[in-house]
């Protein structure tokens, strides 16, 4: 019973969250600009989280997760744009298309380990990106319009579905089967666990909230090209889930909050940005590996919180 | 003995790119039986347990279990048929607590899908709530309960392997394989983890196959051994059997020196 | 016969994808790290060759030894500051360092001197000699040479000299090869050193047959380079020169049939293939967790 009015107290908290930025932007007193830079950080903590799943519950290294963007993205803008789907159906059938893309990619690729599997993640993103590139359709390189139809509630809403899905699945004992592979994937095998299953769904699921942002990302801008979905896209979610500690829900919200505002800042020096990214990179790596929060949650610092979002099945 | 046996290895054997690494293994192992299997170093004794539970698939011979033939089943399917077991070098999960790592063990027993989990659906809260009451009891048994939230890699050598087979008997096996499993004990870790084997086999009313290099541990407390020599059994039998066999005095002098030193 | 043009274009882009699939694979071969830096070396020996032969106007030759020198340097440097450290970290951490290493260079370019792209001057003499009826510029001719002499000199290397023996012992098992008297952080340095210089080799050898070079243009060269060298199995010396020889041809002809767009994906269509069904390349012997 503890555990379900932690989920509550939290879900009531976001609530607070939403309406006091609400009302902000309708009052007037949050100017576009920041209202805008709040519906990036959304979006990127979508993105952040959706990895995690990948990367850090079921410890499966994929650095092409901008590949399911791009196709959350085109999908999403093909059915608002040429077949004028509502927008909310649109986002669904963009984080659909997404994760079948997931099982596809995944399917064949799960059965590589470490680098192997990495760089052919990589591998897919672009092919994926290539055939975007491809297929006058969706503009080729030049790209295709897109409305504006993102605004802050539609990306809270997806922000707060996305965070509930991913807990309560990690918490569950498909997250615990998820997480015993991650860290010995023999002896998940050896415990009557079918970790092709897990590792393929939690891919898939992981590849679907990709595209629901995909779908967000690609309504918030004017225009929607390949170029885009490049690897450094791929790269700019990787280290949030780096930075924040492989394995830390908390963490990866917190290095996308805390990176979408720097690189916010840093717009108009992408160079200075990318240098920046770079070296925190490469020195998080060399001096703390396991990243801000390791595998912990910032629930772990609050006692009373621990079982809030019963989050006690790792990292304790 | 008459009955069928419990677990039957017909010159099962497997050879990695030309090279065999065990061939004609032939094992009958009876329902409640303890039985070793031995060998020098390289004999080939790890590669006979991944043959049994599905890390490798035989090239030739057959493996029936319960009935069932397990040539070819994938190691979660074995695990689900009724074998498990523990590591030579233990395989925990490290960054889980000791009752999460049981926990996993009762993975397929729990029933609540993908789907109720993040709907958070009665039946989640039922099947959570299951799994943590067994693996609790569980862990009394094994004197882990008061280590319950404690991180698995964080426990003394000692407790890991005691962790680790627990976990292996979680999954509910009626065959039980334990490699090496006083590996790095001392002697009363050793003498504890006797008692513990011999406890869980009347508990649970198990069948237990082990490897073992402790010759003291091997020839006190199982029925029956087998012994391997690169690759091959070359002999099988009660313990006074084996001891005074030629062929594995011959196979074992270094060792057998070596553990009557120690 | 254009067939045959064709080809030999496929071969030239090729020599320079196995250049720079030497370095991956012997970095990979020794410490089981892919060296995503390694496509900026490339980068970097294609500007320094740039400014030898249009700054200070040295001839090809002269231009491509300083390269090769400067690519060494900047390889060990690499090794010693960023990879170092990583010797017992995960395999992940490593890839990460890598990618990070590879953007810190890629962008500290692009801060120092811009994004925009240079013009390579020309410094070949670019006549066409006609050998049985098809066309083949001197340039292809030379970068075939060139690429194929040094091919030798890293076999000779490798398979004739004390140190080329070091990288054979430290590759196979470090701990005995550091037991065994081999000092293995010299080894280690020395397979960077001579990576980067075919990788500088290489940049030079791209700029003056394709006379345009900008900062990022070692993305994809890179990847595709590590493509080759998985495509031949990775820490396989031969390998990688037959591997990036086969995309060279390949990627030549998916153009030749008009699919220019998609001959990037045709790399791409190639690793998965070769990760999914052979992982372990054309040349390479499966190898199993121990369990």
């Amino acid at each position: 019973m503890k555990k379900a009015k932690g989920f509550w107290l939290s879900i009531i908290l976001s609530l607070v969250v939403y309406g006091v930025v609400q009302f902000l932007i309708n009052s007037g007193s949050l100017n576009p600009f920041y209202a805008n830079t709040l519906i990036f950080i959304a979006i990127n903590i979508i993105l952040a989280v959706s990895l995690h799943l990948v990367i850090g519950i079921t410890g499966q290294f994929s650095i092409g997760h901008a590949g399911f963007l791009a196709v959350g993205a085109y999908i999403s803008a093909i059915c608002t744009m040429k077949l004028e789907f509502p927008f909310i159906a649109a986002l669904i059938v963009g984080g659909v298309v997404a994760a079948v893309a997931g099982l596809m990619v995944g399917i064949p690729s799960l059965r590589l380990k470490g680098d192997y599997l990495a760089i052919a993640t990589l591998g897919f993103a672009e092919i994926i990106r290539i055939v975007f590139l491809n297929i006058d359709y969706v503009g080729g390189a030049a790209g295709m319009q897109v409305s504006h139809l993102t605004d802050w509630t539609y990306a809270f809403i997806c922000l707060l579905i996305t965070i509930l899905v991913i807990v309560n699945f990690t918490n569950s004992r498909h997250g615990r089967a998820c997480i015993a592979i991650r860290e010995n994937e023999i002896a998940a095998d050896a415990m009557g666990i079918n970790t092709t299953y897990y590792k393929v769904a939690a891919f898939a699921l992981g590849s679907f909230f990709a595209g629901i942002a995909g779908g967000l990302y690609a309504h918030n801008f004017y225009i929607i090209q390949p170029t885009n979905f490049g690897f450094l896209k791929s790269f700019d979610i990787l280290i949030f889930v780096v930075l924040g500690g492989l394995g830390s829900l908390s963490g990866a919200v917190i290095s996308a909050i805390l990176l979408t505002i720097v690189s916010t800042f840093l717009q108009d020096y992408p160079e200075t940005r990318m240098i920046i990214y770079s070296l925190v990179l490469v020195i998080v790596m060399l001096y703390r590996p396991q990243g801000l929060m390791g595998t912990k949650e910032i629930t772990d610092y609050f006692g009373k919180w621990t079982n809030a979002k019963g989050g006690n099945s790792y990292g304790k | 003995m008459a009955s069928k046996p419990l677990l039957h290895v017909q010159g099962a054997g497997i050879q990695f790119g030309g090279l065999k690494a065990v061939s004609g293994i032939n094992i009958e192992i009876h329902q409640g039986e303890l039985i070793g299997l031995i060998g020098p170093n390289g004999a080939g004794k790890t590669t006979t347990f991944n043959l049994l539970t599905g890390v490798y698939v035989p090239t030739e011979g057959d493996i029936w279990f319960d009935g069932k033939r397990l040539n070819g089943l994938l190691p979660y399917q074995i695990t689900r048929g009724g074998i498990s077991r523990t590591f030579q070098n233990i395989r925990l999960f490290n960054e889980l607590s000791v009752l999460d790592n049981v926990k996993v063990a009762y993975h397929s027993l729990a029933k609540h899908s993908i789907l109720s989990s993040i709907l958070r659906l009665p039946s989640y809260f039922k099947g959570e709530e299951e799994m943590e009451e067994k693996a609790i009891q569980f862990l009394k048994i094994f004197k882990l309960d008061h280590l319950r939230d404690e991180v698995a890699k964080n426990l003394p050598y000692g407790q890991q392997r005691r962790l680790e087979i627990a976990r292996a008997l979680a999954a509910g096996p009626k065959l039980l394989l334990l490699d090496e499993p006083a590996a790095g004990m001392n002697p009363q870790e050793t003498a504890e983890l006797m008692d513990l084997i011999a406890f869980i086999r009347k508990e649970f009313n198990l069948t237990i196959l082990l490897i073992e290099h402790d010759m003291k541990l091997v020839m006190g407390i199982c029925e029956r051994i087998y012994v391997l020599d690169h690759g091959q059994l070359i002999a099988d039998g009660e313990p006074d059997f084996i001891q005074n066999h030629p062929k594995v005095i011959e196979a074992y002098l270094g060792e057998e020196v070596e553990s009557a030193n120690a | 016969m254009e067939w045959i043009q064709q080809l030999v274009n496929g071969i030239s882009l090729g020599s320079i994808y196995a250049l720079i699939a030497l370095g991956y694979t012997m970095v990979y071969g020794i410490i089981k790290l892919i060296n995503f830096a390694h496509g900026e070396v490339f980068m970097i020996g294609a500007f320094i060759g740039f400014y030898a032969i249009g700054g200070w106007g040295l001839s090809f030759v002269p231009a491509l030894l300083l390269a090769m020198a400067v690519c060494a340097i900047i390889g060990v440097v690499i090794e010693r500051v960023a990879y170092k450290r990583l010797r017992n970290a995960t395999r992940i951490a490593a890839l990460i360092t890598a990618i990070g290493v590879s953007l810190f260079i890629q962008y500290g370019v692009i801060y120092i001197r811009g994004a925009q792209p240079e013009a390579y001057p020309n410094v070949l003499p670019s006549k066409t000699f006609e050998i049985f009826g098809v066309n083949i510029s001197s340039q292809s001719l030379l970068i075939l040479s060139v690429s194929i002499i040094l091919m030798i000199i890293l076999q000779f290397i490798v398979h004739r000299t004390k140190m080329g023996k070091a990288m054979r012992a430290v590759s196979f098992d470090a701990e005995a090869a550091r037991l065994m008297g081999i000092n293995v952080d010299r080894t280690i340095s020395f397979t960077f050193a001579i990576g980067s210089a075919l990788a500088g080799a290489a940049g030079v050898i791209f700029g003056t047959y394709y006379t345009k070079i900008d900062p990022l243009m070692g993305v994809i060269p890179g990847l595709k380079a590590f493509v080759a060298a998985v495509l031949g199995g990775i820490g396989i010396i031969p390998g990688a020169m037959v591997g990036g020889l086969v995309l060279g041809v390949v990627e030549t002809v998916v153009s030749a049939f008009g699919y220019s767009l998609w001959r990037d994906a045709a790399a791409f269509i190639i690793l998965i293939l070769i990760l999914i069904f052979k992982p372990s390349g054309l040349f390479g012997k499966n190898t199993r967790e121990k369990v």
